[in-house]
């Protein structure tokens, strides 16, 4: 009786987790594999290539080399200055409310996306914006006139920066507390000098936390869809906006090409996870 | 290198510069707000009243808050007994939903609405049509990234297997070990979790607008395209919104503060 009870115990506790699993399946794996699946089907229901062969047409093409263009500055310069400004708050001799206050606010910040984010930005340099008129009435020196636009993919990076920056800060900021000061204090008792000590220890030490934000960055940028809506309204093609056309209006006559975007996407942020999980690991090797 | 006693002059540079890019369009937004909506000249109060006014404002933000309160309600009512019995008696399971909190990231509002809208569009007109049924399922999909891993380290930090016990030992059933042992300990992160969702929730547009629901975000967007100064006026409150979110959690969460990526 009792040797019985035991076997059946593992499916019996394994019923507790049941609901939850059935969820995620409804909502999450059955939508993400029929995107899967339809991306690879053709009317009739048979397989195809079609579709996925298109994403490598024009103007697919563009879309993805765009999305990808605008992931990649957003998040190199985003990991760059992000980083910077995370070390000028935590480092020694910083006032401690700074670093409050900046974590507080890129809180706040890493939230604010979407059409109010692209709003805001209108409103500070749109061709009526704030900034751009005073520029323009105390500066002489109106952007419009020199080929640069708000609503178009530079303005778009400039845009997305707004959450990329604070979202580094915010997963950075662990691994800069974890350069010991230990660590500092021996690298100059040894004669190192700054630059030393960032070449040779910390820049080392901070590698894969630095890539694995890196990557996170990249893939925040690479699915957003609201702010480049609210900004452009759909005028720069990336692919988020292409696959929102798709849903949206009959700009596409095929209803599988819309699953073979999705399809596109979810390879590329597939492939940013697979890097991810390892950096990661290898982060917090470090981490107290 | 001796300990420094005072700001380092290149970080007083890097965070001036920092302050400037994020506080500028903030106050950008405020002046442009105070514009005149006839004559574009500052400052009147005229573009909040416009939207203050307009009841299509307080519809959908009511909507949105709603929508935010049954995701919590439903994400909480789906994780905490889920979290709480893995830590309890099945913690290899622990990594596995560890990593399918990961997927949400993998296929994000854009992709999952693709495939939602194709697989309930046949369902019926209560759940399809009704953003209190289809658009709370997607939330809850995808707070549940964010609530897992707040609730995660909420019960890594208590002892699940004694406040069991004794609570049993003491005769009481398992639901009110549940809700009157477990939740009380969890609370904080619970809390966390919650005003994160609440953050998603009020300002999810990708979902939302491409299964054509009449959402708070939805409304912005409508201003946003329609009235220029008025729309700086809603871009405010819904930073406001947000602004409070988070101080609610990182009061909530004591210090900890995640970052969403709900509204993108």
């Amino acid at each position: 009786m009792e040797t019985g009870r035991t076997r059946r115990r593992l499916p019996l506790a394994y019923l507790g987790v049941l609901p939850f699993f059935l969820y995620a399946t409804a909502f999450l794996f059955w939508p993400a594999a029929k995107v899967m699946f339809g991306a690879f089907q053709d009317d009739a229901g048979g397989l195809t290539l079609d579709h996925v062969q298109k994403l490598f047409d024009e103007p697919y093409r563009t879309a993805f080399k765009n999305s990808i263009e605008v992931s990649l500055v957003t998040a190199g310069l985003g990991a760059v200055f992000g980083l910077l400004l995370a070390y000028a708050a935590i480092r020694e001799g910083t006032p401690r409310f700074v670093r409050a206050g900046l974590t507080t606010f890129s809180g706040v910040a890493a939230n604010f996306a979407g059409i109010p984010l692209a709003a805001a930005f209108i409103a500070t340099l749109g061709t009526i914006g704030v900034v751009t008129q005073f520029m323009t009435e105390q500066l002489g020196f109106n952007p419009y006139d020199h080929g640069f636009s708000v609503f178009s993919k530079t303005g778009i990076e400039i845009v997305y920066l707004y959450f990329q920056i604070p979202l580094m800060i915010l997963v950075i900021a662990p691994a800069i507390d974890g350069l010991r000061r230990e660590w500092r204090e021996a690298a100059s008792s040894l004669g190192a000098s700054s630059w030393q000590f960032w070449r040779h220890v910390g820049i080392p030490i901070m590698t894969p936390s630095i890539l694995s934000a890196f990557v996170l960055l990249f893939g925040n940028s690479f699915s957003a869809y609201a702010t480049a809506y609210g900004l452009t309204g759909g005028s720069v093609g990336l692919v988020p906006i292409t696959i929102g056309f798709y849903l949206s209006g009959n700009v596409l006559d095929d209803p599988h090409l819309g699953q073979a975007l999705a399809f596109g996407m979810l390879v590329v942020l597939a492939l940013m996870m697979l890097l991810y999980i390892p950096l990661q690991r290898r982060a917090s090797r470090w981490s107290r | 290198m001796t300990p420094r006693r005072f700001i380092a002059p290149s970080a007083v540079l890097w965070l001036l510069l920092g302050a400037a890019y994020f506080l500028i369009p903030l106050i950008a937004t405020l002046i442009f707000s105070l514009r005149s909506n006839q004559t574009g000249t500052c400052c009147t109060l005229e573009n909040y009243g416009t939207i203050i006014h307009d009841p299509q404002f307080l519809k959908t933000i009511k909507t949105s808050f709603i929508l935010s309160l049954e995701t919590i309600f439903l994400t909480l009512v789906l994780l905490v007994p889920t979290v709480y019995w893995v830590h309890l008696k099945l913690p290899r399971l622990r990594s596995v939903i560890g990593f399918m909190a990961l997927v949400p990231f993998v296929i994000p509002p854009i992709i999952l609405v693709v495939g939602l809208l194709d697989v309930y569009k046949g369902t019926p007109t209560w759940f399809y049509a009704e953003p209190y049924g289809f658009l709370v399922a997607a939330y809850v999909i995808l707070a549940f990234p964010y609530m897992y891993f707040s609730l995660d380290t909420g019960f890594r930090s208590i002892d699940v297997h004694t406040l069991t016990e004794a609570s049993q030992s003491l005769g009481a059933h398992w639901t009110t070990t549940l809700v009157r042992v477990i939740l009380p300990n969890i609370k904080s992160a619970a809390l966390a979790g919650s005003f994160l969702t609440l953050a998603i929730v009020m300002g999810e547009f990708t979902i939302a607008s491409l299964a054509v629901f009449d959402t708070f975000p939805i409304y912005i967007q409508y201003i946003n395209q329609n009235k220029a100064y008025p729309a700086a006026s809603v871009t405010l409150l819904a930073f406001a919104i947000t602004w409070a979110a988070m101080v609610a959690l990182l009061a909530a969460g004591r210090g900890r503060a995640p970052a969403a990526q709900g509204a993108r």
